[in-house]
């Protein structure tokens, strides 16, 4: 029942992933491209939760920890460089 | 126990899917920062309490419940104030679109001619 769960959820998950992946290189302006970096660091937090169930090692939780924050710090940097010199005023 | 923790994950990997068609799929970018970040944060809440419940009836020891709660709270404060930030810095930058029937943040911002 497990391993059918697990096949089928990292099977969503790397869809997911790959549809980021692609509208990150297709993506027109650079605001897409820091969305979909956005949309990549949220799903691969879940993903390195999905590896600590796998391996039964908390270890991992810790990781996706860190990630999530140095991903929200990245998220913040890149929106205020697309944001540019307009906003002082 | 089992059956919960297959729900929440198979509801969290569907979600972690739409998230990122959505974020394929819809015509500009604010469609973009709503479908890529709303679904991917209920896919991530199901999903690590898909793992919660998993930890429970494996029997783990609790650090996961507190590991897995915390990174819930974290998500749930961050990712709205990423996405309101990214949505702002795009407006400021490139200005509303095109099909945009009524522009109340053009008032709201003060300096009417500086954004284009």
């Amino acid at each position: 029942m497990m391993e059918i769960a697990e096949y089928i959820v990292f099977s969503l998950v790397g869809l997911g992933m790959l549809f980021a992946i692609i509208r990150f290189i297709k993506g027109p302006s650079v605001a897409d491209r820091v969305v979909s970096l956005d949309t990549f660091n949220i799903i691969t937090i879940g993903l390195i939760a999905l590896l600590a169930m796998v391996f039964k090692n908390s270890l991992f939780l810790d990781i996706a920890i860190i990630y999530a924050v140095l991903a929200f710090m990245e998220t913040i940097t890149f929106s205020r460089y697309v944001e540019g010199n307009h906003g002082n005023h | 126990m089992e059956i919960i923790s297959v729900i929440f994950l198979v509801i969290g990997g569907l979600f972690y899917l739409l998230g990122g068609l959505g974020v394929l799929r819809m015509p500009d970018t604010f469609n973009r920062i709503q479908a890529g970040t709303k679904a991917t944060t209920l896919g991530a809440f199901a999903l690590l309490l898909g793992v919660l419940f998993y930890s429970i009836s494996a029997g783990f020891t609790s650090e996961w419940i507190f590991k897995t709660l915390l990174i819930i709270v974290f998500i749930a404060i961050s990712n709205p104030i990423g996405s309101s930030a990214l949505a702002k810095a795009t407006y400021r930058a490139h200005g509303a679109p095109d099909n945009v029937v009524q522009d109340d943040l053009k008032q709201l911002m003060g300096g009417t001619e500086d954004v284009n």
